[in-house]
C-alpha cells in the first residue's frame, strides 16, 4: 500500500522509503533519530512496567502485574542459574534488561509497516524506521557492550596474566603463540559480531517480508502477512530468547578459570 | 546500512538500561519471591507438624476417654458394692432390732405373767383365808396366822 507520494518511484523507492532511517548529521556523526527514539521509548516502558510492579512488589499474594514480572523475572533467573555457576549480581539484570529490550525491539516489527511511518509523514517527518533491531547500530550496541563485559569479567576473574596466559597459549600450546592468538581473538571477535548479525539479519529480513507483502494487492495481503505474523510471534520471541542465552553463555565463559 | 554514532548512543542507553534494572528492579522481585517461597515452605512445614499435633491429640484424648471409662466402671462396681453392703447390713439391723423387740416383748409378757400369777396368788391366799373363816366359823386373827398364810401362798 505504498502512499501517493511514493507510488511514482515504484515498489523499489517503497521499500527503500520503508528502511532508510531518519538521519541528523554527517560521516560518522550521523545520528539514527529513530532508532535512538524508539530504543529509548521502549526502554522506558520496560522499566516503567517494572518499576511499577516492583514497587508492589510483596512476598504476599501477587497482583497480576507482578505476577506477569515475576514469570519474566524466574524465567530468566533460571536460565541464568543453569548456565552460570558462579556470582554476580550483573549478570541476571543484564539478561533481563536483553530479554525484554530486544524482545520489544522486536515486537515494534508486528505493527502494520506503513501505520507509524505514515502518522510519521503527517507530522513532516520524511523517513521512519520502527523497528531498532533492523538498525545494525543497535544490534552492535548492545554486542559490542557484552563483549566488552565479556573482556571485562575475563581480566577480573583470571587477571591480566591468567588472561594473557589464556591468550596466547591456547589451544596449540607456547610453540604456537602467534597462531593462538590469532585464533583466540578471531574467537573472542567473532561473539559480538555473530551476536549482533544474527539479531539484525533476522529482523530486517523479516520485515523486508512484511514490506513485500504489504506491496501485493490489499486481498491478498491478509492471506500471507497473518501467518508471517504469527510465526514472526515466534521468531522475535526466539531471537531475544538466543541473544540472551548467548549473553550469559559468553559470559560464564569468561568466569571460567582454564 | 552503515555504523555511526548512534550505536554510541544506543550503548549509552543499554548501559543505563542495565544499571536501572540491576539497582532498581531485580532486588525487589527477588527479595519478594525469595521470602514466598520461604513462607509457603514455613507454612507446608506448619501444616506436617499441626497434623502431627492432631494425631498426638487424637491419641492422648483416646486414652484420657479409655481411662475415664476405666475409672467410671470401677467406681460403678464400687458403689455396687457398698450397695450391697449397706443394704446386708440394714437387713442385719431389722433382724437385730426385730430380735429384740421380740425378747423385750416376751420379757414383758414373762414379768406380767409374774405380776399377774402374785396378784393371783394373793388373792387366792385371801380367798383361802376368808374361805377357812367362813368354814370355821370364827374370826381367824389376820395377825396370828400371818405366817401360816404367807407358807401356803408361797406353796401356790
Amino acid at each position: 500500500m505504498a502512499t501517493e507520494a511514493h507510488a511514482a518511484e515504484g515498489a523499489t523507492g517503497y521499500i527503500i522509503h520503508h528502511l532508510t532511517p531518519l538521519r541528523a548529521g554527517e560521516g560518522f556523526w550521523t545520528l539514527h533519530l529513530d532508532t535512538l527514539f524508539f530504543s529509548a521509548l521502549l526502554g522506558v516502558l520496560f522499566i516503567w512496567f517494572f518499576k511499577t510492579a516492583a514497587e508492589k512488589a510483596t512476598s504476599g499474594v501477587p497482583g497480576p502485574l507482578q505476577n506477569v514480572a515475576e514469570m519474566l523475572i524466574e524465567f530468566v533467573d533460571t536460565q541464568v542459574k543453569d548456565t552460570f555457576h558462579g556470582r554476580s549480581a550483573l549478570i541476571a539484570p543484564l539478561a533481563l534488561t536483553i530479554f525484554c529490550w530486544v524482545f520489544l525491539f522486536n515486537f515494534m516489527d508486528l505493527f502494520p509497516v506503513d501505520i507509524l511511518p505514515m502518522i510519521g509523514s503527517a507530522m513532516g517527518i520524511p523517513y521512519l524506521r520502527v523497528v531498532p533491531s533492523t538498525d545494525l547500530n543497535a544490534t552492535f550496541a548492545m554486542s559490542i557492550s557484552v563483549f566488552l563485559l565479556i573482556i571485562f569479567y575475563s581480566i577480573k576473574v583470571k587477571g591480566v596474566f591468567g588472561f594473557a596466559k589464556e591468550m596466547l597459549l591456547q589451544p596449540f600450546g607456547p610453540w604456537l603463540m602467534p597462531f593462538n592468538l590469532l585464533l583466540k581473538v578471531v574467537e573472542e571477535i567473532a561473539k559480538p559480531i555473530s551476536l549482533g548479525l544474527r539479531l539484525f539479519g533476522n529482523l530486517y529480513a523479516g520485515e523486508l517480508i512484511f514490506i513485500l507483502i504489504a506491496l501485493l494487492p490489499c486481498y491478498v495481503q491478509p492471506i500471507l502477512s497473518l501467518p508471517w505474523a504469527i510465526f514472526h510471534i515466534l521468531i522475535i520471541t526466539l531471537q531475544a530468547f538466543i541473544f540472551m542465552v548467548l549473553t550469559i553463555v559468553y559470559l560464564s565463559m569468561a568466569h571460567e578459570d582454564h | 546500512m552503515s555504523i555511526n554514532a548512534t550505536l554510541i548512543g544506543q550503548m549509552i542507553t543499554f548501559a543505563l538500561l542495565v544499571w536501572f534494572t540491576m539497582k532498581y528492579i531485580w532486588p525487589p522481585f527477588i527479595n519478594a519471591m525469595e521470602e514466598r517461597k520461604k513462607k509457603i515452605s514455613d507454612g507446608l512445614a506448619a501444616a506436617d507438624k499441626s497434623q502431627e499435633d492432631l494425631k498426638l491429640a487424637e491419641k492422648k484424648a483416646k486414652n484420657i476417654i479409655k481411662e475415664a471409662k476405666d475409672q467410671s466402671s470401677e467406681i460403678v462396681t464400687l458403689a455396687q458394692k457398698r450397695a450391697n453392703e449397706i443394704v446386708e447390713e440394714s437387713k442385719d439391723n431389722a433382724n437385730k432390732e426385730a430380735e429384740r423387740r421380740i425378747q423385750a416383748a416376751k420379757a414383758q409378757i414373762e414379768q406380767e405373767i409374774e405380776q399377774t400369777k402374785e396378784a393371783l396368788r394373793k388373792e387366792v391366799a385371801a380367798l383361802a383365808v376368808s374361805a377357812a373363816e367362813q368354814i370355821l366359823g370364827a374370826e381367824i386373827d389376820q395377825k396370828k396366822h400371818q405366817d401360816i398364810i404367807g407358807k401356803v401362798s408361797d406353796k401356790l
